[in-house]
């Protein structure tokens, strides 16, 4: 069943064709790769998705609700959360204290002003089980700000995963870490959305991590849809081979 | 940037319960003139934790707030001159509910840009109100302003009074306790402010705008809100000021007065919930003194400012927190 679609979005910048017509379709449940060469649209994509940018023309569909011109807040609470390419923390707050803000601005509480955030003993103790789940339990006290690279960025998909979405879109959640970190972050990652139940798109450069964690894989070229289906069938997409890996699939 | 852990909540609790047992005994030990020096240092602390919050909590700079120091003041005035009022807590009512308003309508203007946007706009709306104050004399009293007498003035209900021209050190002694303990309770309420979801979501808003909108955070909503009470507390501390000053002038609307206010966030360390409160009373410390010792006391004070803001730029209490955090790992290595 689709969770999320748009029809014939697009997206220009001056002469650059960002996005270009893209009808675009996710399904409940699924984990679904975004990937491309840089400059393909991705980011355009899930920012136009996500309300960070506006289409010049298109539709965008959550279940049957038009949220083409909805502001962010209105797609959030449709189910519509998202991390950063480059990370989004924080940083002056402890890490417990963005996790339990996502909480509180999940259940609307962010307006309660004469209570003390930390005695509200559900939230803290959600946001602690949810820092956990991310490995991040022993670094709930120390401030976003002092984390490490691949910590900050574990921690920015926590925070989107703390609004409890319908659908997550995770913007290159494993760039700039060492190799190690990758498949630590996205072990965890997967772990965590899958077992949430909860849909998502990740944005992602590098095909080893694309194809070990994938259900969907969908390739963008300058602005459109150059391939979508299983991670098999797009190893084996010539098209693929040549414009995004740059090589031959016969080789 | 203080690490949280620097000083525990306990113990804050423990200094701040010692600081007022301290505050509790002064005018016991110190003159009339000492109390009447602390009560306006209190006063002013209770503008400054209501600055801080836009300042320090939200990252708005306001170069405005003489507008609510001064709306608290002459709602006062009005209050005495044209309805004979003499209730202390009925003028504090007056002084927040003037204060709020003026707040509101600045608010909604104000609240949708930031940085210097944000500055230059609070500057300019305050000065309209200065000009106001100025042009409608009829009203206002132009420069000559309204004598607000302290022998007016009841506390509690009308259960104490100062008849007489000699009530004067009473009046100051009064007044103190009346002040500290309002300065208490706000300081409490600015506490609770600052540590609820509301006060931790404006400091999320201060961090990184963008991803406090991505998680449905309605950011205007939440400035102008931080705007209001900011503005009702300093409306409050400018209710509290004027029966101490006696007299109310356009001048406590004018520039300088927000320009003193944000000085006593420097003085202090705006990162921290204490700074600006013991800025504000260094601060009328200082001024006093600056203006007892030298007809360039304002030289003074700008010497002063530099010198804070090139070596000590966290404030006093900043610093001192910072120290103390740095103390902490020596010792417990030590030991």
């Amino acid at each position: 069943m689709s969770l999320l679609r748009t029809e014939g979005l697009t997206k220009h910048f001056g002469d650059t064709r960002a996005v270009d017509g893209v009808d675009f379709r996710v399904n409940e449940g699924e984990f679904l790769s975004l990937v491309g060469t840089n400059g393909a649209g991705k980011t355009t994509l899930v920012n136009l998705i996500s309300a960070f940018l506006f289409p010049d023309s298109g539709r965008i569909f959550i279940g049957e609700r038009d949220i083409t011109y909805s502001p962010v807040d209105d797609r959030i609470r449709a189910g519509i959360a998202r991390s950063f390419q480059l990370v989004n923390l924080f940083d002056e707050l402890t890490v417990l204290d963005n996790v339990a803000l996502a909480i509180f601005a999940r259940e609307g509480k962010t307006k309660r002003i004469f209570a003390l955030a930390e005695r509200d003993v559900a939230v803290t103790a959600e946001a602690l089980d949810l820092l956990a789940q991310f490995g991040l339990g022993a670094k709930a006290q120390a401030l976003a700000g002092g984390l490490a690279q691949g910590e900050r960025k574990l921690l920015d998909v926590a925070v989107a995963y703390a609004l409890r979405p319908k659908l997550l879109f995770l913007d290159e959640p494993t760039s700039g870490v060492s190799t190690r970190d990758k498949a630590q972050i996205m072990d965890t990652v997967s772990a965590v959305v899958r077992g949430g139940k909860i849909t998502a798109v990740v944005i992602e450069h590098d095909m080893d991590v694309v194809f070990k964690y994938s259900d969907r894989v969908v390739v963008m070229h300058e602005g459109r849809f150059l391939a979508d289906g299983p991670p098999e069938e797009i190893r084996r997409n010539q098209d693929v081979a040549t414009y995004l890996l740059g090589t031959d699939v016969a080789a | 940037m203080i690490p949280p852990q620097a000083l525990s909540t306990g113990g804050r609790a423990t200094i701040a319960g010692v600081v007022f047992i301290v505050l509790l005994l002064v005018p016991a030990f110190a003159g009339t003139y000492q109390t009447q020096l602390l009560t306006y240092g209190l006063t002013l602390a209770i503008a400054a934790l209501g600055f801080n919050l836009l300042l320090g909590y939200s990252g708005l700079l306001s170069f405005g707030h003489s507008a609510f120091l001064g709306a608290g003041a002459y709602a006062v005035a009005f209050m005495m001159r044209y309805l004979d009022i003499s209730s202390m807590e009925l003028f504090l009512l007056g002084g927040v509910a003037f204060s709020a308003v003026v707040a509101a309508l600045f608010g909604v203007i104000c609240v949708r840009h930031t940085r210097i946007f944000f500055a230059i706009l609070t500057l300019a709306l305050s000065q309209v109100l200065w000009t106001l104050a100025y042009k409608f004399f009829w009203i206002t009293g132009g420069t000559d302003g309204i004598r607000v007498p302290f022998a007016k003035v009841t506390l509690l209900g009308g259960l104490v009074s100062f008849p007489g021209a000699d009530a004067f050190p009473k009046f100051i002694t009064s007044y103190y306790y009346y002040v500290l303990v309002v300065f208490a309770v706000c300081a409490v309420l600015m506490w609770l402010i600052v540590h609820s979801p509301f006060g931790k979501t404006l400091q999320a808003i201060r961090d990184n705008e963008t991803r406090a909108r991505f998680l449905g955070v309605r950011i205007w909503r939440y400035r102008w809100l931080a705007f209001l009470v900011s503005g009702i507390f300093t409306g409050l501390a400018g209710a509290l000021w004027v029966p101490l000053n006696g007299l109310v002038t356009p001048d406590v609307l004018y520039w300088p007065q927000s320009g003193k206010i944000v000085f006593f966030a420097v003085l202090g360390g705006f990162r921290n919930f204490s700074g600006p409160i013991v800025g504000a009373v260094v601060f009328n410390y200082l001024e006093v003194y600056a203006v007892a010792l030298t007809e360039y006391w304002q030289l003074t004070l700008g010497v002063i400012l530099i010198v804070l803001v090139t070596f000590l730029p966290a404030g006093i209490v900043g610093t001192a927190m910072r120290l103390t955090a740095r103390l902490k790992p020596r010792q417990a290595v030590s030991s």
